[in-house]
């Protein structure tokens, strides 16, 4: 019963979260999938059993949290993916930050020589 | 200019505000002709104002990004400005300019990558422990891949033409040691010629090392880590592309 309603409260919630646009449809899939393969293991515990057996594992329990640790584990490695990626991206950005900061330096400082002597001599150590 | 050529020295600085201008200064004093790029790695104090007013074009970066990231974020910038040569050198004032020359000498001659290696029998540098050990199991097989004598892989005083100032614009190790290590595995798995120099290391003026039994165990793991994944994969500056740029430029003198 407790695995139905939390499975029925997932589904809903990741629904609304797509509803109010906060939740990318790319990570969504995934855990509407899991809610839908909660819900009806909560109507039918013993059901699992079966299957359990004829995977060679004794208790649909055990089944459950082996399948659930892997789960956690794939979620985790996705994620420490998408960080790196991230973090590559962020990188890249201030990078480019960096460079247009000393572009704009330099092109102020040449206006502020331009503006001071009208014959543009030197501009600078850079060209 | 020297000999023709644009030369850049990038310096990655952070939070070194009380000896950069010492060694900007230097430079521009043996090097005339050089342009001197420091690279201001989120540093907290004035390092940026310091280095801008002894005459050195000052790249801030929002964060600190590690000397990897402040490397690439230099090499980025020689890329973009067109130099033909770019020199790595610690702000810290460990490597003597007097040695520039050399590098870019041996350049000339034919390398792609020229590093100025601290155990070559100039100088009086010295490692010890698991961080020698270390060392000593780099150095033999990156001699062996290199096929020419390299005894300091670790060596952050390395000078560079333009297709590797290319390649490290756009792919440069971040990460802890990859500024070092990593980078000189890649290059000399794709091809590159490198070369050594042998240079005096003088002693820090600012700032302490960071060296302790626990960071070494860590360095030696690191080092094996980068050892296997730099064996095991293909490098990530891909095969050098140094006669195909040449062959387009060739192109390119011809079409204009």
């Amino acid at each position: 019963m407790l695995t139905s309603v939390t499975g029925v409260f997932l589904v809903l919630c990741i629904v609304e979260l797509l509803r109010r646009r906060k939740l990318k449809e790319k990570y969504a899939f995934l855990w509407v999938f899991t809610g839908m393969v909660i819900i009806p293991l909560g109507f039918f515990p013993t059901g699992l059993d079966w299957v359990a057996r004829n995977v060679g594992v004794r208790s649909g329990v055990s089944l459950i949290l082996f399948l659930s640790v892997a789960f956690l584990f794939i979620v985790c490695l996705q994620l420490s993916w998408e960080v790196g990626h991230l973090e590559e991206e962020g990188r890249t950005l201030s990078e480019e930050v960096a460079l247009l900061r000393i572009d704009v330096q330099e092109l102020r400082q040449q206006l502020a020589e331009g503006e001071t002597t009208v014959t543009s001599g030197d501009s600078g150590r850079l060209k | 200019m020297i000999d023709g050529k644009r030369v850049l020295i990038i310096m990655p600085a952070w939070n070194e505000a009380d000896g950069v201008a010492d060694v900007v200064k230097e430079v521009y004093a043996t090097l005339p002709g050089v342009d001197i790029l420091v690279v201001d790695d989120g540093s907290g104090d004035e390092t940026a104002k310091v280095a801008g007013a002894a005459g050195a074009t000052v790249m801030k970066l929002p964060y600190n990004l590690g000397v990897g990231g402040a490397m690439r974020a230099g090499y980025k910038f020689a890329h973009d400005r067109g130099y033909d040569v770019a020199i790595q050198v610690d702000a810290d004032g460990q490597h003597d300019p007097r040695n520039v020359p050399e590098l870019i000498e041996r350049l000339e001659a034919g390398a792609d990558l020229v590093m100025g290696a601290r155990f070559a029998g100039t100088g009086e540098y010295e490692a010890r422990g698991p961080r020698r050990w270390a060392m000593l199991v780099l150095a033999f097989w990156l001699s062996r891949m290199a096929r020419t004598k390299l005894t300091d892989v670790t060596s952050g005083f390395r000078a560079c033409g333009p297709d590797l100032i290319d390649a490290f614009a756009r792919w440069y190790p971040v990460e802890y040691l990859g500024d070092t290590v990593e980078s000189t595995i890649a290059v000399v798995r794709a091809g590159y010629k490198v070369e050594q120099v042998p240079v005096a290391m003088r002693a820090r003026t600012t700032g302490t090392p960071s060296q302790s039994p626990w960071k070494a165990t860590l360095y030696l793991g690191r080092i094996g880590m980068i050892l296997l994944l730099a064996f095991s994969r293909r490098s990530a500056l891909g095969p050098a592309r140094k006669r195909q740029s040449a062959k387009a430029a060739a192109r390119e003198k011809q079409s204009s």
